[in-house]
């Protein structure tokens, strides 16, 4: 119908060379089935960063969805910040031309890259960290994005180069948690993208976090495989049946993929959100430590489940109503990831049983924490260093032994408390030349959100060299806890 | 501009104070204030001296059902509590101050806003909005964009779209909501004076005429004060103990 009706008619009356609220429309770029999109120039402005803007396309009779959808992006996009949405620049509502103005992002959209797929694993492991990190830090500004999908992708490259990051785009499917969500009572369909759609989406969950990290569970297959895991249903029917029915392994279609992709991947792809990474933070995590992700069955499958199998999650998906669950950043909150600092070759004992119960309090009370244990190998910043002890032991590994032989209690406890919890600590040794930017670098890296660590110890060499805990609670974006040791003989 | 939303004060110094200290902090440049000055608290007077002076600044008020009654006598359908204050207050004010608050509209409309106690379906009939359905009700009988209201205690925001599809929201306190100009809204401030959601601490609303923001408020106040007050002035226990639990 849309090509018989020609574009919407009052972006069509819209030209190159025109003025709206100071900006002038400079070159038309795209038409997508829902916005116009134009390169525009602030008038009077001399910022330097290109501008693109998005005019709805309001099309002959009512449609409610571009409507609606363009009514929450005009919402949502003036509440989010930093590198991983396009900045916000300025919006017009329907009273005159509705419009939304915002940063124009170079390069493509990752649905280029999609026809090429299956990509190399190390390409497809590395896009999955960035769109993790970028959704980690939506959902702590308190959104769900609800449209995760390749086209809603694009990326942005450091001024120097040096590193790039996932942006998300397109916010008219998004979901707040502290703006009313305009909707909830619009449509009776499930609202999202076919191919993407979580469960909880197919039965109308709009708040839950772990929703698009199904979506990227589904992206990241497709990358890998070439394939959709569960096509491209056009039915509510169609889109129910991903709740019974599981998608073929990636390693039926590849047989080069690690088992601990296979694993992450599967994970992002469970029916129930409490099955999931239970924060887009942990999935970054993983991914970027592949050496420490705990292998299940989900690792070893080579096809679908039988058809008992298959039946029987049928008949519970038939009645099945889905939990309420909580909000944005409530379950990123939930889901914390704790780094463990210890300076296990160095410090006192009675610091290092004083780090290690505060640790312990904090897990107790973090049921959905996950804790990265890590210590720092000295290195110099000047020539080669000896990694070799004068035994020819190996300085890295001898400190990752003793760093897990001072969590060992921790991993008792848990295991007989918390099996699952136990499952998800991990040990890092880092070379480095200055201990507090290998922390301070690691956490922000791994998105931490708690650094527990040791106060420097009295000695007079630790006064002279400063304080690692100092420096950390100085640079770190997070909370950093410093743990003292009780004073005695005083 | 800024505009302040205060509704429901009922005679609470103290809420009335930090609300509208805490409005000024906030660059309020214009009050509107949705009715029921004076009924369960212990300080109408002093309330209603205070809407005058806001008033000659340029403030708009509308009149609630327990300032009418204040004026005219409780209304039959008022519930015990609030029928043994009627007469209280009545007591406690001069005729001047009767005077100023039978003078006040039933509603004010300014651009796309009507202000309005209770509802813009009926005003004296003083139903209460507590649902999507009676929120439609309103929304349906005016053609105004923007309609703040009180008279129910909670805040609360009712939205209708063009498509006539409505939606409620429970506002989270300090964040600014867009109020798209797509659709209309009703906006229930929540009560300063005697607050029933379960918290204590005085609700109100700022409103940016021109970015089009709403963002409800919470200010704590010494509601222990201002309880003790009610327990002094004789009024029943249930009032005072109300403004402690916040219910």
């Amino acid at each position: 119908m849309d090509t018989e009706a020609g574009p919407a008619k009052s972006s069509w009356r819209l030209a190159a060379g025109q003025v709206i609220d100071g900006f002038r429309l400079d070159a038309h770029l795209h038409q997508g089935g829902m916005a116009n999109l134009w390169a525009v120039t602030r008038l009077g402005s001399d910022d330097p960063m290109p501008l693109i803007m998005k005019v709805p396309r309001i099309k002959g009779g009512e449609d409610p969805t571009s409507i609606v959808g363009f009514e929450v992006e005009q919402m949502i996009l003036p509440s989010i910040s930093g590198v991983h949405v396009p900045k916000f620049i300025a919006k017009g509502d329907f009273t005159g031309q509705p419009f939304i103005v915002m940063e124009r992002l170079s390069g493509d959209s990752l649905r280029k890259r999609f026809d090429d797929a299956p990509l190399p694993i190390d390409e497809v492991v590395r896009c999955g960290a960035l769109i993790a990190t970028a959704l980690h830090d939506l959902h702590r500004q308190h959104v769900v994005h609800l449209d995760v999908k390749p086209s809603n992708i694009m990326f942005r490259k450091a001024p120097d180069g040096s590193r790039s990051d996932a942006v998300l785009v397109d916010f008219g499917l998004s979901r707040h948690d502290f703006l009313p969500d305009l909707l909830d009572e619009e449509f009776e369909l499930p609202m999202g993208t076919g191919p993407y759609m979580s469960p909880e989406q197919v039965q109308f969950i709009r708040n839950d976090p772990r929703s698009d990290l199904f979506a990227l569970g589904v992206l990241l297959y497709h990358l890998l495989t070439g394939e959709r895991p569960f096509g491209a249903p056009t039915s509510v029917r169609g889109l129910r049946q991903r709740l019974y029915q599981d998608p073929l392994p990636p390693l039926a279609w590849r047989p080069d993929c690690p088992p601990w992709l296979q694993e992450l991947v599967l994970r992002c792809l469970e029916v129930q959100p409490d099955k999931r990474h239970q924060s887009a933070a942990q999935l970054a995590f993983e991914l970027q430590n592949p050496e420490q992700v705990v292998l299940t069955e989900r690792a070893a499958r080579r096809a679908r489940s039988g058809r008992v199998q298959t039946l029987r999650r049928w008949f519970a998906a038939l009645g099945a109503e889905p939990a309420e669950r909580g909000n944005a950043a409530g379950q990123a909150a939930r889901s914390p990831i704790l780094l463990a600092a210890v300076d296990v070759a160095n410090a006192d004992p009675a610091l290092l049983d004083a780090v290690r119960d505060t640790v312990q309090r904090l897990l107790h009370t973090e049921p959905g924490a996950r804790l990265a244990c890590l210590a720092v190998l000295k290195i110099n910043r000047i020539g080669m260093d000896e990694l070799l002890d004068k035994d020819g032991g190996s300085k890295h590994v001898g400190l990752l032994v003793q760093l897990k032989h001072w969590a060992r209690p921790l991993l008792q406890d848990l295991e007989a408390t918390r099996p699952e919890q136990a499952g998800r600590v991990t040990f890092h040794v880092l070379e480095a030349p200055d201990a507090a930017t290998a922390i301070v670098d690691y956490a922000r890296k791994n998105q931490v959100d708690h650094i527990v660590m040791g106060a420097r110890s009295s000695g007079g060499l630790r006064r002279y060299l400063g304080s690692v805990s100092a420096e950390v609670v100085a640079q770190s974006d997070c909370t950093v806890t410093v743990v003292r040791s009780v004073l005695r003989g005083i | 501009m800024k505009l302040a939303l205060v509704t429901d004060l009922h005679a609470n110094r103290e809420a009335v104070e930090a609300v509208l200290g805490h409005a000024h902090a906030q660059g309020a440049q214009r009050f509107v204030f949705l009715g029921d000055y004076v009924g369960y608290g212990a300080d109408p007077g002093w309330v209603v001296d205070t809407l005058r002076r806001y008033l000659d600044e340029g403030a708009i008020a509308v009149k609630g059902n327990h300032d009418a009654a204040a004026v005219q006598g409780a209304q039959p359908t008022m519930v015990a509590d609030a029928r043994e204050v009627v007469a209280w207050t009545h007591g406690q004010l001069d005729a001047e101050q009767l005077a100023l608050l039978d003078r006040l509209p039933l509603s004010v409309r300014d651009g796309d806003c009507l202000y309005v106690h209770a509802n813009a379906y009926a005003p004296t009939g003083w139903g209460y909005v507590t649902s999507r359905l009676d929120a439609v009700r309103s929304m349906h009988a005016t053609d105004a964009r923007l309609t703040f209201c009180g008279h129910v205690h909670e805040p609360l925001l009712f939205h209708l779209s063009g498509t006539g599809k409505v939606g409620d929201f429970t506002p989270v306190p300090g964040v600014p909501i867009p109020l798209s100009p797509q659709r209309q809204w009703l906006v229930i401030p929540g009560s300063a004076g005697q607050p029933r959601d379960g918290n204590p601490a005085a609700a109100y609303a700022t409103f940016d005429t021109v970015s089009g923001d709403l963002t409800y408020h919470r200010v704590p106040y010494d509601h222990e004060a201002a309880s003790a007050k009610v327990l002094a002035a004789g009024l029943p226990a249930r009032l005072a103990q109300r403004l402690i639990d916040g219910h």
